[in-house]
């Protein structure tokens, strides 16, 4: 939607959005906690206000919108084929603009051994049951997984009358924001273990309780360290997948750091014309972000549709091993770019590197990094020397 | 007597880490803060913790069971479940509009609990 929005203000007036959903706004609709909106707007909204509002300037706008339809097919040459209720159709677009957002990783990812029983629940689903369709997933609750939807969840279920009595997290740093470590968990007296895993799932029909075990710095089981806990229900929230099944169908290059599309600094994909931008593109802590993401593509998306084409992207930028990722992974050099990047392991302060050859072309010192905390800063086109590959680091100082 | 007291700020997505120094059960000192905004979270922290909360209401008449609401300013914390309990007495009739007031002054804390979704009245 703030894709669209920005391209209608910059006179494209042949938009179509496509939904899935019966209603416009994506995960927002369920994201009922406030703390949407702050760099976007300014002010603090609950998810429906925040997406409300591109939802009014889309209505203002007339851009058309197609509900309850579902893509089922994107090819190489911008075909979608959409599943609507009054058929099938099938549009040819002069630009595609990805948008579908993340699945959540499930259990059977994980490979949890036990048994099958009723009562676990991803995070997002106990929250779309318990936001959306007011019934309540559980009473006694265990969550795996520190992300920032179940710390959220565990919250939620607490205000609604569950017990959280734990939170589990594999990893010796949390996933989520600190800030909802201290208004989710610390606020509510739930716990959260580091270095602690869901080793066995017990109950027939329904669930009864869960085996955790400590992990080693392998991430491990440590023998003898293994703790029952008896619950109903266990939710995870155990990280987000970006949903590119149609990015694939249309032989976009996906990036297997990000599970997203390999773009430039135009959010364009490696096919022309497709480009991708949010949680599909890589998964953000901060729906603002998604939001000014998408309207920054918009430029790139009308000098395409205008020019029928965009200058050549042949600069590679490549991470150090201390970054999980970054984005863009290649750039024209003929314009500033917005770098976007996540460190692996929390770090200090610690200073990101931007160098090409032996030129450094920009460096930001930072209080501290967290993985949960996405890095982001604009490199100066002025500042790029050459045609060869950038290399970005970040190192403890 | 002197303390100290770390705090992780909640107001923004950086989620600093704040001190504040207290004598006498006055704040004296505040520390590691990066905005005015969280200089005056952990001022109001210290004293008084103030939360604002989500929560849904059921509907009648629209397309969904539920509407969600929250609070426009925060409450005390110790507070939280005596206002859920009072927000889970309403039931809404559709259409509703964001900002629409459900409960006025709820338990006279000062706080209204308004509508964050726009719902249509459906057949």
């Amino acid at each position: 939607m703030a894709a669209a929005v920005a391209l209608r203000n910059q006179g494209i007036t042949d938009i179509l959005i496509v939904e899935r959903e019966k209603q416009l706004g994506g995960i927002l609709r369920q994201c009922i906690h406030d703390g949407f909106g702050l760099k976007r707007f300014g002010q603090t909204l609950s998810g429906p206000e925040y997406s409300q509002r591109f939802i009014d300037e889309a209505e203002q706008m007339q851009i058309e919108t197609l509900t309850n339809a579902t893509v089922i097919d994107l090819s190489e040459e911008k075909i979608v084929t959409i599943a609507t209720r009054d058929g099938l159709r099938q549009i040819q677009a002069r630009a595609v603009i990805l948008a579908m957002g993340c699945r959540e990783r499930t259990r059977g990812a994980l490979a949890i051994p036990g048994t099958r029983p009723s009562g676990i629940y991803n995070a997002g689903v106990a929250q779309s049951y318990i936001n959306l369709f007011n019934t309540m997933v559980g009473r006694e609750v265990i969550i795996m997984g520190s992300g920032d939807i179940g710390m959220i969840m565990a919250r939620r279920m607490t205000l609604e009358g569950a017990k959280v009595k734990a939170v589990f997290e594999v990893l010796p740093y949390p996933s989520g924001l600190p800030r909802n470590i201290e208004q989710c968990l610390n606020d509510y007296g739930i716990p959260l273990y580091l270095r602690h895993s869901v080793v066995k799932i017990h109950g027939t029909e329904r669930i009864t309780g869960v085996t955790v075990v400590e992990v080693d710095e392998r991430m491990q089981p440590i023998a003898g360290t293994e703790k029952e806990f008896s619950c109903d229900t266990l939710v995870l929230s155990v990280g987000l997948i970006p949903e590119n099944e149609l990015s694939i169908a249309a032989g976009v290059e996906l990036d297997n750091r990000t599970k997203g599309a390999y773009v430039d600094e135009f959010c364009q994909t490696s096919v022309p014309g497709i480009f991708a931008a949010g949680n599909v593109l890589h998964v953000h802590d901060l729906v603002d972000f998604v939001s000014l993401e998408a309207e920054a593509l918009a430029n790139g998306a009308v000098r395409y549709l205008k020019e029928g084409t965009l200058p050549a992207c042949d600069i590679e930028l490549v991470a150090s091993a201390q970054l999980g990722h970054i984005i863009p992974q290649h750039i024209s050099g003929t314009q500033d770019f917005q770098l976007s990047m996540r460190v692996r392991k929390p770090m200090g302060r610690c200073r990101v590197i931007v160098k090409q050859g032996d030129t450094v072309l920009r460096r930001v010192t930072l209080p501290k990094a967290i993985p949960a905390e996405m890095i982001q800063f604009t490199v100066k086109a002025d500042a790029i020397v050459s045609g060869e590959r950038i290399e970005v680091s970040v190192n403890e100082i | 007597m002197r303390s100290e007291r770390v705090f992780t700020c909640i107001i923004c997505p950086n989620g600093c880490n704040i001190t504040t120094v207290l004598e006498d059960g006055v704040v004296v000192e505040v520390k590691g803060h990066t905005c005015p905004r969280g200089e005056e979270y952990v001022r109001q922290e210290v004293l008084d913790p103030r939360r604002t909360i989500a929560s849904t209401v059921r509907i009648e008449g629209a397309a969904l069971p539920l509407c969600s609401v929250r609070l426009d300013r925060p409450i005390p914390k110790k507070d939280i479940f005596r206002v859920m309990e009072q927000i889970d007495g309403i039931t809404l009739r559709a259409p509703v509009k964001i900002g629409q007031i459900v409960i006025e002054n709820v338990c006279g804390l000062d706080s209204d609990v308004i509508v964050t979704k726009n719902m249509e009245a459906v057949e």
